[in-house]
């Protein structure tokens, strides 16, 4: 039997019986932050089946379940079919069905009168995380609406890989990813590659076979276990990785500074660092030095709730294997010692010799130096509106370029108090904030009601559409849409395959807009065309256009070299060393020391804690933390009862351990409310054997599509909101960072008479929650 | 010869993908299985360290994949598994696989 | 082939759990320890009738192979119990020929 990829080696389109099968790549909505191979099966112009692409190196013909029910997503009987214009109150679920043409019009109409009576910048838009409209959308804020006011949809702290990338940013010039392969095509041939296996890899607040975050595929963990790698674990909970590390730290959240900072100390003292480098290719390592001097592994081990030694194995363990490397996650970002803590974890990769070494950190770039991303479009803006940029008091996040944005909270904070200038409008793109992103969820609901005109570009009515949208735009889904997209490598193409009613793909919308308002602006025709440009002027490296790339190569690997700071390939001036002031990695940050920040790694405790707020802790009485990804669900996507996803996981779990709940006479299965002094959410009880009596996990981006869409319903997006009890606004110096995974709450059991008033009702009709 | 399913639990990540792999190939409706994933753990060891293993079992609608096997795929669960954890074909190259290392498991759901 | 497996006819398995004890008294396991582990799948309703429900016990990290029985001419005492003979041990080239012989049988190798 000839095997079946083999025969169709190299071809983007076949046809095996019925059905037309079509190789390219997929992007978020729906999905997550990887960009698999995927072959896509459709008969009669529609999606019947997706399968991984064995010939892409990326995913090897492997695939997550989110994207083995795609088609569930894409058919499924709840998008709405065409653009949708509110007809009753906000919230009341009343709409009337109109043309693009009519929703642009209105849209239209709306911005001019916004330019003409307040300013372009009293608008402002925002995403969803990691999605295929990452530049799109910037780019209408920037070149359609003449905004500077772009950022993802009232993401605290802008906490979702942002405090790591700025933080990298500065020390490094550059981005730094565990060396898993994934820069070769040949990925874990040898022989071939100048790869090699890492002797440790650090799961560092990842769980990445679930979340498969930033790019990185979960897989390759796996991958790399079998080929020898040994694993230490930095979790809460037992993760499957955390089974099979050789050290697991089950820190109590939100102290992971604090853990580094003492495995800085432990290198250090013990002389494991990398002299080498460290004297040829470091700036400020006596200052680090002094630093983590105090931060011994018993004053962390008590902060941490992880035992000193085992804060020695671990350090002594990481620093002694040649190569090791690091793959983190977002609970570095969330918590308002973010930057800082990114400080300090970038740190030890940087003296233990393992910066852009083979199986180390690899210092990563974008394929063919294709830039577009938040920034894409801010140079059409005058400088003196780009000096209007919403947070502008915090230079790291809204002009440093290291993928800066406009600042949430401060923007949450204009809606609310109108400084320093109102916000009149809220473009909205595949983000539903009041289910995912808001950290108050309750306060960003209050807010957004007031703001004059707001428009929603998603998949599916949301709460968010539901309780805010004056004009809705249904979304094409990733077969939909005529694109590419590149995050590290490859650079990859997506070619439509079906077209949804009336969906529109983020890039059409974009550009029919966009002429209407500059049209200078979007000199392209159409999708196809707007991808052809940013190939063709925005990604040197890369000899193609459109259609060498979606319908020729479909994914593209550029060359990839090690240790680029010896070979003078990171800085613009040619010379050997690093894209940074001092041409080296900075472990005392020379930017940050411009600026008035701390140029040092440090942490400090979360202001809601049991050292921090003794009394609190006396009534609410377990560390809540809160956003741990589940193989079912994108954060607040795949929720819809026809996904297998809602058939594997129905309702919203948290955990605790078996003693504690025993003490409180709860059992596996329990509906229990979660509160604290800010509000209350319920979720069902699982009980989690592996956790540290004292803390509790409470999963995140809870609606439940079945349920009624007017308020005070509203999808029940409230009841089960772990958002219910987490404050916004409290930010690190830099604006960076946000306590998300760092609160404290008590449980009880829910019974008739203490859930007579649910949270969707007591939040949509009775102004309740963080007043 | 009967066909056979390698499973290295060593590896199994408990990640659903073969289940939803498996259903799309059979076109199962909600709650029903062609292969299901089983847990064992976590639970504590009195030695140190946790028990924590998936594992996923051919229910009795498993078809062995006979339709693709014929086209020259490989089994919907295996092509799938992000860990590379799954393998399928004869049972004795399976047998002869599962006895190379340790925590695989060989699964004969017919013959 | 020198490595030995475990042999499952989980058509016959009952659930019964006389492998988990007498693994735990073989082995000396305290409450919550096990060496073998009864896992379940269903009891499911198939939608072409009938059920699907079968029980699966999985070999854990603390198995021995009952290496010490089988020095004294045992059989190992997961096997040795099971009411429904519903499991072998054996070297794996056999339990593999055995398990091929019907549908509905797993072969574990615990260790090499």
């Amino acid at each position: 039997m000839e095997d079946y990829y083999e025969s169709h080696k190299g071809q983007v389109e076949w046809q095996d019986g019925d059905y037309t099968v079509t190789r390219t790549t997929v992007w978020s909505g729906p999905g997550c932050h990887d960009g698999c191979g995927v072959l896509y099966y459709t008969k009669d112009g529609k999606l019947e089946k997706v399968e991984g692409d064995p010939d892409c190196a990326y995913n090897q013909g492997t695939l997550c379940m989110r994207c083995l029910e795609m088609p569930e997503a894409v058919n499924n009987p709840r998008r709405p079919t065409r653009p949708l214009k509110r007809v009753g109150e906000r919230g009341e679920n009343k709409w009337e069905g109109i043309t693009w043409d009519e929703a642009y019009d209105i849209i239209e109409a709306k911005v001019r009168s916004i330019w003409d009576e307040y300013a372009p910048e009293s608008i402002a838009c925002m995403i969803g995380t990691g999605r295929a409209n990452c530049w799109q959308v910037p780019y209408l804020c920037y070149s359609a609406f003449g905004s500077p006011n772009f950022c993802l949809g009232f993401l605290s702290g802008e906490s979702c890989f942002q405090p790591r990338s700025a933080a990298m940013a500065s020390m490094n010039g550059d981005f730094l990813i565990a060396d898993c392969s994934q820069q070769f095509e040949k990925r874990y041939d040898t022989e071939n590659t100048e790869w090699r296996v890492p002797e440790i890899i650090v799961n560092w607040g990842c769980n990445a076979v679930a979340s498969n975050s930033d790019n990185f595929y979960g897989g390759w963990i796996v991958d790399c276990m079998q080929r020898g790698t040994k694993l230490i674990t930095v979790d809460p909970s037992l993760t499957w990785l955390a089974a099979r590390s050789e050290v697991w730290l089950r820190l109590r959240p939100g102290t992971d500074g604090a853990l580094a900072l003492a495995m800085l100390n432990v290198i250090i003292e013990e002389d494991l660092w990398d002299h080498d480098f460290v004297e040829n290719w470091c700036y400020g390592f006596d200052e680090l030095a002094e630093r983590v001097k105090e931060w011994t592994p018993e004053r962390s081990a008590e902060i941490c709730w992880v035992e000193a030694d085992t804060i020695r194995a671990a350090a002594r363990r990481y620093a002694e294997a040649k190569p090791a490397a690091i793959q983190w996650g977002l609970p570095i970002d969330q918590a308002v010692m973010g930057i800082p803590t990114a400080q300090a974890i970038n740190a030890l990769w940087a003296i233990t010799g393992n910066t852009d070494v083979p199986g180390g950190n690899i210092i990563i770039r974008n394929a063919f130096d294709q830039n577009v991303s938040y920034n894409y479009g801010y140079n059409n803006l005058p400088a003196e509106v780009q000096a209007k940029r919403i947070g502008a008091e915090y230079p790291l996040m809204s002009k440093a370029g290291f993928s800066s944005t406009a600042h949430s909270d401060s923007i949450l904070q204009a809606i609310e108090t109108g400084e320093p200038y109102p916000i009149r409008m809220l473009w909205l793109t595949s983000t539903n904030p009041i289910a995912n992103m808001a950290s108050d969820a309750p306060r960003v609901f209050r807010a957004v009601k007031t703001v004059d005109f707001v428009v929603v570009n998603d998949l599916f009515l949301t709460p968010t559409a539901v309780a805010f949208a004056d004009i809705f735009l249904p979304a094409a889904m990733s077969p939909e849409r005529d694109m590419q997209r590149v995050w590290w490598v490859p650079l990859r193409g997506m070619k439509k395959v079906v077209q949804y009613a009336e969906a529109k793909s983020d890039d059409t919308v974009v550009t029919e807009l966009g002429k209407r308002l500059h049209p200078e602006n979007f000199p392209w025709d159409d999708d196809k065309g707007w991808t052809d440009n940013i190939l063709r002027t925005e990604t040197p490296g890369y000899d193609g256009g459109y259609d060498d790339l979606c319908n020729r190569d479909v994914w593209v690997y550029p060359d990839f070299e090690y240790r680029k700071y010896e070979k003078g390939l990171l800085r613009p001036d040619g010379q050997p060393g690093f894209n940074t002031p001092t041409g080296r990695v900075e472990l005392y940050n020379s930017v940050f020391s411009l600026w008035g920040y701390d140029p040092l790694p440090d942490w400090a405790e979360p202001s809601c804690s049991p050292y921090a707020s003794p009394e609190l802790y006396e009534e609410y009485p377990f560390v809540l933390t809160t956003g741990a990804r589940s193989f079912e669900f994108f954060h607040s996507e795949h929720r819809q009862p026809e996904l297998t996803s809602r058939e594997l996981h129905p309702d919203p779990l948290f955990e605790m351990s078996a003693k504690s709940a025993a003490e409180l006479g709860l059992h596996e299965g329990d509906w229990c409310w979660l509160e604290n002094q800010r509000g209350r959410c319920r979720q069902k009880l699982h009980v989690n054997p592996s956790l540290d009596d004292r803390v509790v996990r409470a999963e995140h981006g809870w609606w439940f599509p079945e349920r009624e869409a007017a308020e005070p319903s509203l999808y029940g997006v409230f009841d089960s909101n772990i958002n219910n009890l987490l404050p916004q606004c409290e930010n690190g110096v830099t604006g960076y960072g946000a306590p998300y995974k760092n609160q404290l709450c008590k449980v009880y059991l829910c019974t008739e008479e203490n859930s007579e008033t649910l949270p969707s009702l007591h939040v949509t009709k009775m102004g309740g929650y963080s007043k | 010869m009967a066909n056979a399913l390698l499973i290295d639990y060593e590896f199994c990540t408990g990640c659903h993908a073969c289940e939803v792999a498996c259903k799309k190939h059979l076109g199962l409706p909600q709650g029903q299985f062609g292969i299901k994933l089983l847990q064992d753990g976590p639970r504590e060891l009195e030695g140190g360290g946790w028990e924590y293993n998936y594992l996923p079992m051919p229910t009795s609608l498993c078809d062995l994949c006979a339709p693709r096997i014929a086209e020259g795929k490989d089994a919907a669960c295996v092509h799938h598994c992000p860990a590379h954890a799954m393998r399928f074909g004869p049972a004795d190259e399976i047998a002869a696989a599962a006895a190379e290392k340790g925590r695989r498991a060989m699964f004969v759901p017919t013959v």
